[in-house]
């Protein structure tokens, strides 16, 4: 008697008993059931993941290749990928074209000095926006949105002429000669001494957003303790806000790098007369064209005429740098946006 | 009684000097603003309303002529429209594209896989080098298309039924697939921010209630995360309105440098206001789709109120028609008797 209960037990929970009970499990394994992912679903996500992962990369693996690759494997159409032998001379020619070592310096100046004022001045002004409650502080946020959305195209006619007039005005009343404001770095310092650099609308806030989430206890005893508003800021504010500070940092210092239209306009300088002898990276690529025609004219037939390749070596030595840095700071990057708390606690 | 008012608490007066010191810190802002946005913005304005010539002996000469300069833009330039019509349809169609592709891409990111980190670090690449002239060699390489996506096949599609500058805004899109999706390096970031932040216990209890993961989806992770979707698509506006591949700004500065009646800095600042108006519309757009909409929930709530409105009112309108009714029949009786 009981040895047939327990029989009866033992032959229950077998779950091939009933009929069509492969396939659920089946179909539990592929799609999953509400505790478990499934596998198929899995597949799904890796295939999709890698597959959209080998598009972004595409154009990076092939400009790569293609730097490598001599005129005639270009023209070979047997060769798709790899090169058929480690060829650089379109990485020579490209780097004499664009002045390379020179160009390279003038680059980390245009965009690391402006970087350094904006981590300043951008901690400063989200302080005041984050610890004090002025009057009109929602106006003047507001307007600050608005100078973020606002096109850079509207305000730049005036902004020139604005910097032509002082560099005469500065010209005459210092008797400086050599003063210069369009085709000079002081172009790009200036408004980010202001608070209007490239983006700083951005940096302003990710700093006020920082700066609200330290507790106002810690300030309040720093002023028990004789710190003045300064001292506050500087010995407390500015030694929590680390990540902020790194986001910022890297951020600007990206954006200014590839920034190719204000910099051209203000920095390189476009009219004959105020043509500076400083040139980035990114610009001397949207000028490789000529540049490259003039630099082989002045070579005497030692570099080839212009072909994609070279264009391609080109393009890769202008982001070189920045790939570097990005692969060696990649955690700081990719963990960047998470620790502005930019999405709010 | 009289009713007593609450008074707002004031801050004391010290408390009011102290908040004077926040003018001090942003100082330097507040100058830049009103020197280098305000003032340069009311300038612009002005230009646009002159013609500017550059002038040896005398400087810059200015002439007002009115409306003149707008007049030429919409009416006789060449290039203005074309550009500005094809900005705003590419803006219109890239803009939901890249923000849903990155909405995607950062949920699957969210989920329990392995190499998260690889995977993060491909896809913000783009961030670092999308520079305008790196992404024009590419794209007149032809690198920024995948290769095995037929771009023509699309385009005779859409070719056929959309006007045509609508149709080459889609063709574009496609054909420079890799670019656009190459622009929603931040926008993954953001939104696998804002997914980690969601509150785990919502889905369990979603789960316990009976909630599929695609409901889930909708009525938990969209609405938590829509003020995201504001700001990505913000976000994605601004950075295509200022990347040089943008034939329009391009175009603003040459114009600017260029001598003859349709150039200068008038024309140009007419130009730029154009495009500012056009920028600020595609924003408000965005903005107002993705803010006007309410939460589901609150969305059906109304409905039901109004439904029992609708149905107080009908039962009222029953009960006094009833009453009438019966007024009118024991009128009749009455005279009957």
């Amino acid at each position: 008697m009981k040895d047939a209960t327990l029989k009866k037990q033992k032959k229950q929970p077998n779950r091939l008993s009933y009929k069509g009970a492969w396939k659920d499990r089946l179909r539990k394994f592929v799609f999953g059931s509400k505790e478990k992912e499934g596998a198929g679903k899995q597949t799904v996500v890796y295939i999709l993941l890698i597959s959209i992962g080998f598009v972004y990369l595409y154009p990076l693996l092939y400009m790569i290749s293609r730097s490598f690759m001599t005129v005639s494997d270009l023209l070979d159409s047997s060769i798709q990928w790899l090169p058929t032998e480690f060829y650089t001379d379109n990485y020579k020619n490209a780097a004499r074209a664009m002045d390379f070592w020179k160009t390279f310096k003038d680059s980390v100046m245009v965009a690391g000095i402006p970087t350094l004022i904006n981590v300043v001045i951008c901690a400063i002004v989200g302080y005041g926006f984050a610890r004090y409650n002025f009057p009109g502080k929602k106006i003047l946020m507001g307007l600050l949105i608005f100078s973020f959305i606002l096109p850079p195209q509207i305000t730049m006619m005036p902004t020139y002429v604005f910097y032509t007039d002082m560099e005469t005005w500065v010209k005459e009343t210092f008797k400086l000669e050599n003063f210069q404001m369009i085709g000079s770095l002081k172009s790009f310092t200036l408004p980010a001494i202001l608070g209007q650099g490239l983006k700083s609308q951005i940096f302003i806030l990710i700093f006020w957003q920082f700066f609200r989430q330290v507790p106002q206890a810690l300030i309040e005893a720093a002023k028990i303790d004789g710190a003045g508003h300064f001292k506050s800021f500087a010995r407390i504010a500015i030694p929590s806000a680390a990540p902020a500070i790194l986001v910022v940092f890297l951020f600007s210092i990206v954006w200014y790098w590839n920034e190719s239209y204000l910099t051209q306009l203000y920095v390189v300088g476009t009219t004959q007369d105020a043509v500076s002898s400083l040139s980035t990276l990114v610009v001397s690529l949207s000028t490789f064209e000529t540049s490259y025609a003039s630099a082989a004219s002045q070579s005497g037939g030692q570099m080839v005429s212009i072909n994609e390749n070279i264009k391609m070596a080109g393009t890769m030595l202008s982001i070189l740098p920045l790939l570097i840095m990005y692969f060696v700071l990649q955690r700081q990057f990719v963990e960047s946006v998470d620790r502005t708390g930019i999405t709010g606690e | 009684m009289k009713k007593q008012k609450i008074k707002k608490v004031k801050p004391g007066r010290l408390k009011r000097r102290e908040n004077m010191m926040g003018y001090v810190f942003i100082l330097p802002w507040l100058i830049g603003l009103f020197g280098l946005v305000l003032y340069p913005l009311c300038q612009s304005f002005k230009y646009s309303l002159n013609r500017i010539v550059m002038n040896p002996v005398l400087g810059r000469v200015m002439t007002f002529q009115g409306i003149d300069n707008f007049r030429k833009i919409f009416l006789e330039d060449p290039d203005f429209i074309v550009q500005l019509q094809g900005y705003l349809w590419q803006t219109l169609l890239a803009v939901p594209v890249i923000v849903a592709f990155a909405l995607i891409l950062a949920i699957m990111l969210n989920g329990n896989i392995r190499l998260k980190g690889f995977f993060r670090l491909i896809f913000f690449l783009p961030v670092i080098i999308a520079s305008g002239p790196v992404m024009n060699q590419l794209i007149g390489q032809g690198a920024a298309s995948i290769p095995m996506m037929n771009v023509q096949m699309i385009t005779g599609v859409f070719g056929s039924f959309l006007p045509k500058v609508v149709a080459d805004a889609v063709t574009n899109v496609f054909s420079n697939i890799i670019m656009f999706l190459w622009y929603s390096g931040v926008q993954i970031l953001i939104f696998l921010a804002a997914l980690q932040k969601i509150d785990s216990s919502l889905y369990e209890a979603a789960k316990i209630d009976g909630g599929s993961a695609w409901e889930c989806f909708w009525k938990i992770t969209i609405p938590t995360i829509k003020p995201m979707m504001l700001l990505n698509a913000v976000y994605t506006v601004i950075f295509m309105s200022n990347i040089e591949t943008n034939g329009i700004i391009t175009l603003i500065k040459t114009r600017m440098f260029s001598s003859g009646m349709s150039g200068g800095y008038g024309y140009a600042s007419a130009m730029a206001w154009c495009y500012s108006i056009v920028v600020t519309l595609i924003v408000v757009v965005f903005a107002a789709v993705l803010m006007g909409r309410k939460d589901i929930y609150e969305r059906r709530a109304r409905k039901h109120r109004r439904e029992m409105r609708k149905q107080q009112r009908l039962a009222k309108k029953f009960r006094r028609r009833g009453a009438r009714n019966e007024r009118r029949n024991a009128k009749k009786a009455k005279k009957a008797a």
